[in-house]
């Protein structure tokens, strides 16, 4: 399963202060989806603010990325610039 | 994409600017330049308090003057809801965005725009504004961001209670939201540490500082469609803000994009282009707004003035095992400040198991800050750089030295999450290592100073076009106005990808209606993204060469390669056929398929992050406590200069601009919180007078998500100057100076108190 981790900000609003999480999910989309069960609301959050990071990797607009067995899954807030 | 031998042809040199010749002889046309037949002049009438109800606006004798052709206020926008958009790094609320527009119940800052006209010439409309009455109920006012957090300050917004805290609390604060980042264990690593250094700083709000002011020029037609011309980092977005605020479909407003004259982050929100849209919409005419420097000053930007505090525990080999810091950003008169950022850059270059990091977004009755280069990063960095300086400096160890140590590598956890993969830091540091300019010696009251910067960059939605002329000349198209250069990189990856010669593209910034979404110009993203979509358009065209010439020659499209830009046969099998240029190939295009061109819209990911290390002398004046800047070498990894002569420009523009930060650049607002030098004699940024020749040393570790390993270079170089002026000044004077600008008052101050 794989490794999953929140910010403590949504942590905290959805999740009772817990942001690591095993959760098996084949992409983005569907963990998103997975989260939203457990956690009610923090789906649209989640698709609206965040940004997804897989093995190091950054996806500004994540959806179907793939997300392997082992991966490990930070959700960070959007990145933008000057 | 490389020539026969491999090497690049036109990647990393320096042709001649695609845009120079129109910009040295002042035929470009900027935000201001364009005139339309019956064209109006707009104006903006703003406050003059720093927090006032708006009692009334009575508009009839402005409106009766002859001459006045629309006078508009907030009543004349569209009802908006509080939906959140993003606007470079910081977020916009669209209820806050129209507010700030034309305010709408109270003003929020000395400045805020209040109404509007459009007259026939600058006279009337000055006369105008002159006869719009408002009557307004003067509110306590709050400037700083500390007086802004106490509890008994005024409330700017009576409905903004602090987020990101449980339970919500239930009476309204200054305090938009508080962030969090944790990593760790901090009070565990604190006690392993064998010194610690903790040290609060103040940094000032500075301007983006862009010499062309905001300019917009607007037409409406009868049916409802509209074109909008200005000065802006992203047309698509200015498009998408105006649309929703004046409540058009998309497609009715057609934004063209000026040339600019600098933005870096101040022009990716917008502020006269609706007004400018709503006086044309009313007037029936086309209507022109322009701000005056001081308008500039009073109601755009800046970034953030911040308060912060960093805590820094190592081993007494200069091992990091605890970073701590809290950060208080202004946001200005509304939500959102870049603290986000500020929080995840603060201890990202380095390998930290333990870091925590509180921040907070507290509005303030100051201009609504806009994103500035590499948004909240140089604050927060600031701290810890400066922390870690006077950490060296207590063990004795050499502070390039400190940071390679704790350098952030492949593989490494960045402080705020996830694993960096290839990256160039620990390059950066050891180039400047050995440049001469660390080892050369110093002399009297001078002092020498490091500091280093990290900051994403980013990707994103962009799209790239390229039409082939019926003589193989190419006009390459695409949706990224231009602000550092990227014309010419644009045409140099086309050119090197195609294998042409790069004076055969012509680049363009297409308007709205012409080309797909393409995200704004900010974030170190266009070189990098909008270059893959260049990129893959060429990779197309060249198919269809490939394609067209197998026609000619009557053999598979599998038997042509693409080389050198010529068509060729794969081998001896394919056949004996003369090579084919480009322009033969366009030239028989009617007859073998018609028009070549090609499209390419994408969503890039893969942005890799930047570093930089800079190095800086100074020679501090004990009798004046005037600093002066001797020497300047700014190290920084790109991944990859596309046009190698721009990313300098664009290194030596971050670091002028950081030291004007350290050095001179702060708002100073007067007890009536009106402010007091809107101008730039009295603002005063660094002119090339002030600095000496910055030296440049490009690093290149190769970004793998991007054909050529391009990172991006716009952000980075504005985070190490304030660190490192304010190091090589400790450096010079043994004073530690928290408090930004360090102005010769304050040095003086400072010297004059035995620091």
């Amino acid at each position: 399963m794989a490794r999953i981790i929140l910010t403590s900000g949504l942590g905290n609003q959805y999740a009772g202060g817990q942001t690591e999480f095993e959760i098996e999910a084949a992409n983005v989309r569907r963990l998103i989806a997975a989260l939203e069960e457990r956690f009610p609301g923090i789906g649209p959050e989640l698709e609206r603010e965040m940004a997804v990071a897989i093995d190091g990797e950054i996806y500004q607009d994540p959806f179907l990325e793939t997300i392997a067995p082992e991966s490990e899954v930070y959700f960070l807030p959007r990145i933008g610039g000057g | 994409m490389t020539s026969e031998n491999g090497e690049l042809k036109w990647v990393g040199k320096s042709p001649i600017r695609p845009d120079g010749a129109d910009k040295v002889t002042g035929r470009a046309k900027f935000g201001a330049d364009l005139m339309l037949p019956g064209m109006l002049v707009g104006k903006v009438l703003r406050s003059p308090h720093a927090h006032a109800k708006i009692k009334s606006i009575d508009t009839s004798k402005a409106e009766a003057l002859p001459g006045v052709k629309a006078v508009v206020t907030s009543a004349d926008m569209a009802e908006m809801q509080p939906e959140w958009v993003a606007a470079g790094e910081v977020q916009i609320n669209f209820l806050d965005l129209s507010n700030n527009i034309l305010a709408s119940g109270k003003v929020l800052y000395d400045g805020h725009a209040v109404a509007a006209v459009a007259a026939t010439n600058s006279a009337i409309a000055n006369a105008a504004l002159e006869l719009i009455e408002v009557d307004y109920e003067v509110l306590p006012h709050v400037i700083d961001v500390e007086e802004a957090m106490a509890p008994d300050a005024p409330i700017l917004h009576d409905d903004m209670f602090t987020q990101g805290v449980t339970p919500t609390p239930d009476k309204p604060s200054n305090v938009f939201k508080e962030v969090d980042i944790a990593v760790g264990d901090v009070e565990a690593g604190f006690a392993k540490a064998d010194l610690i250094v903790e040290r609060s700083f103040k940094t000032a709000a500075v301007h983006q500082g862009y010499i062309e002011p905001h300019a917009a020029v607007a037409s409406f037609s009868e049916d409802g469609q509209a074109e909008l011309w200005c000065c802006t980092q992203g047309h698509f977005t200015v498009r998408a803000y105006c649309a929703k605020l004046l409540g058009m479909d998309l497609s009715d407003l057609r934004v063209t994009a000026s040339e600019i004259g600098g933005g870096f982050g101040g022009k990716t929100t917008v502020y006269l282009e609706p007004v400018a849209l709503l006086l044309s919409r009313k007037a029936g005419r086309p209507v022109r707004a322009v701000m005056t420097r001081e308008e500039v000053f009073r109601a755009s930007g800046p970034t953030s003035g911040a308060s912060t505090w960093a805590k820094i525990g190592v081993t007494k080999d200069g091992k990091i095992v605890a970073g701590e810091a809290i950060l208080k950003y202004q946001a200005g008169a509304f939500a959102s400040s870049p603290i986000q950022p500020g929080c995840m850059c603060a201890f990202a270059p380095y390998d930290v198991e333990n870091v925590k990091v509180k921040g907070y977004d507290v509005v303030s009755n100051r201009p609504k800050v806009a994103a500035y280069r590499a948004p909240g990063a140089p604050i927060s960095e600031h701290a810890v750089e400066s922390v870690l300086d006077e950490i060296a400096k207590k063990l004795g160890i050499d502070p390039l030295e400190l940071r390679e140590k704790n350098a952030a590598k492949e593989g490494t956890n960045a402080a705020y999450g996830p694993k960096f993969g290839p990256i160039g830091f620990a390059d950066t540091l050891a180039a400047a290592k050995a440049h001469p300019h660390y080892s050369a010696p110093l002399g009297p009251n001078q002092g020498r100073g490091v500091a280093s910067g990290f900051w994403f960059n980013i990707g994103g939605e962009s799209c790239a076009t390229l039409n082939v002329g019926e003589d193989g000349t190419l006009v390459l198209a695409t949706g990224s106005p231009d602000i550092g250069g990227s014309r010419a990189s644009m045409a140099i990856m086309a050119a090197e990808t195609l294998g042409i010669d790069v004076a055969d593209v012509r680049p363009i910034v297409a308007d709205t209606a012409s080309l797909g979404y393409t995200f704004l110009t900010g974030g170190s993203r266009v070189t990098f993204a909008t270059g893959m979509a260049v990129i893959e358009a060429s990779k197309q065209v060249i198919e269809t060469l490939r394609e067209r010439a197998a026609k000619i020659w009557d053999i598979s499209i599998d038997a042509v390669i693409w080389e050198d830009g010529f068509a060729k046969p794969a081998g001896a099998n394919a056949g004996e056929f003369e090579p084919m240029s480009l322009g033969e190939i366009a030239a028989q295009a009617g007859k073998t398929g018609g028009p070549i061109s090609a499209n390419s819209s994408i969503n890039a990911e893969g942005a890799g992050p930047g570093f930089g290390t800079h190095i800086c002398d100074v020679e501090v004046d004990l009798e004046t406590g005037a600093v002066t800047v001797l020497r300047y070498t700014a190290v920084q990894d790109c991944g990859k200069a596309i046009h190698k002569a721009y990313v300098e420009g664009q290194i030596q523009g971050g670091a002028a601009q950081g030291i004007g930060w350290a050095l001179n650049e702060e708002y100073i607002y007067n007890d009536e919180g009106r402010l007091d030098n809107p101008g730039f004699l009295d603002y005063r940024i660094p002119v090339a007078s002030d600095l000496p020749m910055i030296d440049t040393v490009i690093v290149e570790v190769a970004n793998p998500n991007h054909p050529y390993g391009v990172r991006g270079v716009g952000e980075v170089p504005i985070i190490p100057p304030m660190a490192a002026v304010g190091n090589a000044i400790d450096s010079a004077i043994g004073v530690r100076m928290t408090d930004l600008p360090m102005s010769p008052p304050k040095i003086l101050a400072a010297l004059d108190n035995g620091s």
